[in-house]
């Protein structure tokens, strides 16, 4: 693609200066989490050296900055998946687990009533099911999952009977282990004529590919800034205006009350009801900046890059390892991103991830927090490769390197 | 810093690819005791049988990584057949060696561990460089534990 310099790229990542081993350091686990360009640690220390001072509270010079920055944070991002009111859609919480923890546990328990469905589908991260088990524990609801095909696809052919009864529609845009990209307009579209709502799991996607919460047709998003180069600490939910103007808040105590007596409290309107106490208000700085930077080299350029780079190893995975190496996920670039699970025949993941890291190579050997998906697939564990804007192909050198070794050690 | 040749000793390979006391024993009489290591998802089954004060049987199942996988046969070699006093002197030698002291881990082996006695075992002893990979050779060790716990309750 045109313009694309990976090797520029990766310059204004710091932590890509590294020798691990005497290797130039590989980083390929960006679907843990990213890594961060100088623009973002920059704007976190800026912060922290010119308007440290808490928000929403004093009317000094620094508090105002203070302010500015953590609610012009939440409009960047909101501007970013195209949210139609960023100010009263865009929540800040933790991470992307606890906003699905907010988001089930303020608008599922609210909503949600004894024997109402909720469609989940076996390829989701623990995030998008133990809450919504912790709520069916307590209220009664059920929960069914969508199959996932032997082609690592969402099997859709018996949707229509699992969508009987369903309020909720709640799966991954990507998913993290397989690297699959869902329909989700489609689905969208299919509960939305059962009177159910869409929520989709961002937090792989969301870095990787266009994200518009208005053309996927979702009611509610989840997403971390630490997946798309931001900083740790700090989670996004976005949920319909509609929708959250129903929600009760999650958290009680300050920052998120209107009034509070002897008697009682009257929870804030508007998003600050789900943010109780100080945010992370340089984390929000951070991710300020992780979008611009995102922008300035365009999210269509980097889907472009990372599926360049996903088809390569695919290549290389089928001409120098047939037979050896099972791909799971689906073996074309066709809706998929640039998350590569492996299982070596003869290497168990955590082998073949500590005989990388001997070659500088970063890759997540285990579960991936989908335990469902393992056994679906009859695995306990693999190893994850994932991209992300710096990736290179200097990476999948070292990264094949390794893989050979590893099967000579181990084969 | 530490290589690889400090984890993925000879005598480790060795005993991955060809595990001793692998299978399973009738139960009962034999104890069945089960391990997970839910952070990678190893497993193992732990088969034992003592007689008169003397561990006189143990066989294993289960899956896992080469240092979880070597740890168990070794573990099974060095304990099988002998009374259950060496046994747990096995054991709590093993948990020492898995706690050497982090500043002694550039230097030579802790005081407190006598490698002549542990004879194969202190192969694992290079298992404590990689932090990570401590709780993939304490699996079987500590699903020996609880099996003998369930046998004679200390």
């Amino acid at each position: 693609m045109s313009g694309y310099d990976p090797a520029l790229v990766r310059a204004d990542f710091p932590l890509l200066g590294r020798v691990i081993h005497d290797h130039p350091i590989a980083y390929l686990d960006s679907g843990a989490t990213s890594i961060s360009p100088a623009s973002v640690i920059t704007a976190m220390s800026h912060y922290y050296e010119n308007s440290h001072a808490n928000v929403h509270r004093a009317v000094y010079v620094t508090a105002e900055e203070a302010t500015a920055t953590y609610e012009g944070a939440r409009r960047r991002v909101g501007r970013f998946i195209g949210a139609p009111h960023p100010d009263e859609e865009v929540v800040f919480t933790k991470n992307a687990t606890e906003a699905f923890n907010l988001f089930v546990k303020s608008w599922g328990a609210s909503q949600l009533r004894p024997g109402d469905v909720v469609v989940l589908s076996e390829m989701e991260h623990h995030a998008n099911i133990v809450p919504w088990f912790q709520l069916r524990d307590q209220i009664g609801i059920e929960i069914r999952f969508i199959p996932v095909s032997d082609d690592f696809r969402l099997d859709l052919s018996g949707l229509d009977e699992l969508l009987v009864g369903a309020k909720v529609v709640s799966v991954t845009g990507m998913s993290n282990v397989l690297g699959t990209i869902n329909p989700v307009r489609e689905l969208a579209d299919r509960a939305h004529a059962v009177g159910a709502i869409l929520v989709v799991d961002a937090a792989q996607s969301v870095a990787h590919s266009v994200t518009n919460v208005v053309e996927m047709g979702a009611d509610a998003i989840m997403f971390s800034a630490h997946k798309m180069l931001g900083p740790t600490g700090l989670g996004v939910l976005w949920v319909r205006r509609e929708i959250l103007s129903a929600m009760p808040p999650f958290l009680g105590g300050g920052g998120m009350i209107a009034d509070v007596t002897l008697e009682g409290f009257t929870a804030a309107s508007g998003v600050t009801r789900f943010e109780a106490g100080t945010p992370p208000i340089a984390e929000a700085a951070g991710l300020s900046a992780a979008v611009d930077y995102l922008e300035k080299l365009g999210m269509a350029a980097i889907a472009d890059h990372e599926a360049q780079l996903t088809g390569h190893t695919l290549e290389r995975l089928a001409t120098e390892f047939a037979g050896r190496v099972r791909i799971l996920g689906p073996s074309t670039l066709e809706k998929r991103g640039g998350v590569i699970s492996l299982d070596v025949e003869g290497v168990h993941p955590h082998d073949l991830a500590q005989v990388l890291d001997q070659f500088g190579v970063c890759v997540r050997p285990g579960h991936h927090c989908a335990k469902p998906l393992m056994r679906r697939f009859g695995v306990v564990a693999t190893a994850r490769v994932s991209f992300g804007p710096y990736s290179t192909l200097g990476d999948l050198d070292a990264l094949f390197d390794g893989l050979h070794h590893a099967v000579g050690v181990f084969g | 810093m530490a290589g690889m040749e400090d984890l993925y000793k000879e005598i480790i390979m060795d005993h991955y690819r060809s595990p001793r006391n692998r299978g399973e024993l009738l139960s009962p009489p034999a104890t069945r005791t089960e391990g997970f290591n839910p952070l990678c998802g190893d497993e193992i089954v732990v088969y034992l049988i003592v007689d008169d004060g003397v561990l006189t049987d143990i066989k294993m199942t289960g899956q896992g990584c080469s240092i979880s996988q070597a740890s168990a046969s070794l573990m099974s070699a060095a304990v099988k057949g002998k009374p259950l006093s060496d046994v747990r002197e096995r054991i709590d030698t093993f948990k020492a060696l898995m706690t050497v002291h982090e500043a002694a881990l550039d230097g030579e082996a802790s005081d407190a561990v006598d490698l002549r006695r542990l004879g194969e075992l202190a192969a694992l002893q290079g298992v404590v460089k990689f932090p990570v990979r401590i709780k993939c050779a304490t699996l079987a060790w500590n699903t020996l534990i609880q099996g003998l716990e369930e046998i004679s309750p200390t």
